[in-house]
């Protein structure tokens, strides 16, 4: 959202030159959601449209606790209710705080055309400069967590920034001030992960043999993590992929093609100057003149 | 230069303007295409305003296109039908490319490269078309799944780099035919020109009495 020159990139979007890197030792951040001492209460999605000054349209009741009932341009986070009934048979209602991951390697990052419009910070926030975004809509293919949304009215793609603003000037994320049980932390990732292994030790205890950290490695980590009561599943969580990857047809698109076309065209414009100037044009002489105007005086003596 | 008075028509008005329209529109569309696909050619939105007016522009231009190649294909199939002598003309590539016609089989009114050129187009324009549909952001953003609209600007890609080097073939074949490029824009050749390069073409011209050594034709 933002563009703060406080916070130095490591990435940027369509850039083919790697930004300065001499400033960027800063500790990686993380924010964590504790699912598991999550009572559904939006605190953080209200916090999240307070402090981002975001106004989504009123939309209708859907016959559930979800609402609204997907991520927009103006709805950065979302509470999302899973009914799930366990080997027990008893119902467990798993609630997660949808919004972006903030991938260490983050596919939104890598299919964006636009020089810029998406940079990650040395702090690991990935964040989108919106007045450099084209609104070309390639971020949504890229991103294997389905976030980036297009606004249908300024043409221009918006996420969760991870309060890049608040958390450049030493605050915390909006929505982690607002959670009324703690079950949003945010601090160093490494802080973060070590809260994370005592929770998880906690909730094992308390028989969920399974509990664990949601910080995928296929994306290199993420820097918004979770704790789960079935990190074994965690798609059981509205659908929170169990192994996101930036998909193989992206890396293709972008990582093989984009270079090899660009250097094939360029080749086949060089091959046929070459060839002009090898072979050398191809011209008609006075001898193919006279040989059809031959021809054709023969042709009209015939018909006369 | 004006039209000599042998000229055979090559293309008629409506030919050449159908393919003109074409060719303009093609080209914005390699410009802006090409501005989105690779950052060292993003200056290229520039030409259009910035990077979202290229984006926005983009789309319309290959609405434009493809009614313009629709025009086109009317035009211009019949001429491009495959035939016996492709097989033969293709043979001797070879020759073809290194100027020694006189190992190069005679042949129509076009030859088995301008009619790839043509066939190529036809296929990867429609190709192009549906694709662009699929990841057109704003009327179809929400139409398909995300996988759909990965594998279709993958496609779109991979259509867009190949019908660019159908171009380059198509342009540099032109200049390097020389003559090709007023047949294109004054719509004649001359009659050594047609017996040189598509002599059955010309011997059937000259069969029909369409192009006579005495009479001046008139300019269509
Ligand atoms: S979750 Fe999606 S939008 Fe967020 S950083 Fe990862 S790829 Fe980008
Ligand atoms: S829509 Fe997404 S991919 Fe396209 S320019 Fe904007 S941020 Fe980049
Ligand atoms: S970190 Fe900030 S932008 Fe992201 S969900 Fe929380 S309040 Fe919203």
């Amino acid at each position: 959202m933002s563009d703060m020159q406080s916070q130095d990139y490591v990435r940027r979007s369509a850039t083919t030159m790697t930004p300065p890197k001499a400033r960027s030792h800063e500790d990686q951040v993380a924010k964590l959601i504790d699912v598991s001492r999550c009572i559904g209460c939006k605190a953080c999605q209200s916090a999240c449209m307070e402090w981002n000054n975001l106004r989504p349209e009123i939309g209708h009741f859907e016959g559930s606790y979800e609402n609204p009932m997907d991520l927009g341009p103006s709805v950065w986070t979302l509470m999302k209710f899973a009914e799930y009934e366990n080997e027990q048979g008893n119902l467990e209602w798993l609630i997660r705080k949808d919004g972006c991951m903030h991938c260490e390697d983050p596919g939104c990052l890598k299919a964006c055309p636009a020089p810029g419009a998406i940079v990650q910070y040395a702090n690991g926030i990935v964040d989108f400069i919106s007045d450099k975004c084209i609104g070309c809509g390639y971020c949504v293919k890229g991103c294997p967590f389905d976030i980036p949304r297009i606004s249908k009215t300024d043409h221009k793609s918006y996420k969760c920034t991870l309060c890049s603003d608040r958390v450049a000037v030493g605050l915390e994320p909006a929505c982690v001030k607002a959670c009324p049980t703690g079950a949003i932390m945010f601090g160093s990732k490494t802080d973060m992960t070590n809260w994370a292994g005592e929770r998880i030790e906690d909730l094992k205890s308390r028989g969920f043999a399974k509990a664990g950290l949601y910080d995928p490695p296929e994306v290199g980590g993420t820097h918004v993590m979770y704790v789960l009561h079935h990190a074994d599943k965690p798609s059981l969580y509205s659908g929170l992929p169990d192994k996101p990857r930036i998909s193989p047809v992206v890396e293709l698109w972008k990582g093989i093609i984009k270079p090899l076309a660009v250097i094939g065209i360029a080749m086949a414009a060089v091959g046929a100057f070459f060839h002009w100037t090898t072979i050398g044009p191809n011209e008609v002489t006075e001898a193919d003149e006279a040989e059809a105007d031959r021809v054709l005086r023969e042709k009209e003596e015939e018909s006369t | 230069m004006t039209r000599p008075a042998n000229a055979i028509t090559r293309y008629t008005t409506l030919n050449r303007v159908n393919h003109w329209i074409n060719a303009g529109l093609f080209i914005l569309l390699v410009l802006s295409g090409l501005s989105m696909f690779h950052p060292i050619l993003f200056f290229l939105s520039g030409l259009f305003g910035g990077g979202q007016w290229a984006r926005a522009a983009h789309p319309w231009f290959g609405v434009l296109l493809v009614i313009s190649w629709i025009g086109m294909i009317i035009q211009f199939w019949r001429a491009n039908l495959p035939s016996k002598d492709d097989i033969a003309w293709s043979k001797e590539i070879v020759h073809v490319i290194t100027n020694d016609d006189e190992h190069v089989p005679p042949i129509g009114r076009n030859n088995s490269g301008q009619k790839l050129v043509f066939w190529s187009m036809t296929l990867l324009i429609p190709v192009l078309f549906v694709t662009g549909l699929l990841i057109w952001e704003v009327y179809f953003g929400e139409a398909t799944s995300i996988p759909v609209q990965r594998a279709a600007v993958l496609i779109h890609s991979l259509a867009a780099i190949c019908a660019i080097l159908v171009w380059v073939v198509h342009v540099y074949a032109a200049i390097w035919i020389r003559d090709s490029v007023r047949s294109m824009t004054q719509g004649y050749v001359t009659p050594g020109w047609a017996w040189h390069h598509h002599r059955k073409w010309f011997y059937q011209l000259a069969a029909s009495r369409r192009v006579s050594k005495t009479t001046p034709r008139k300019n269509p």
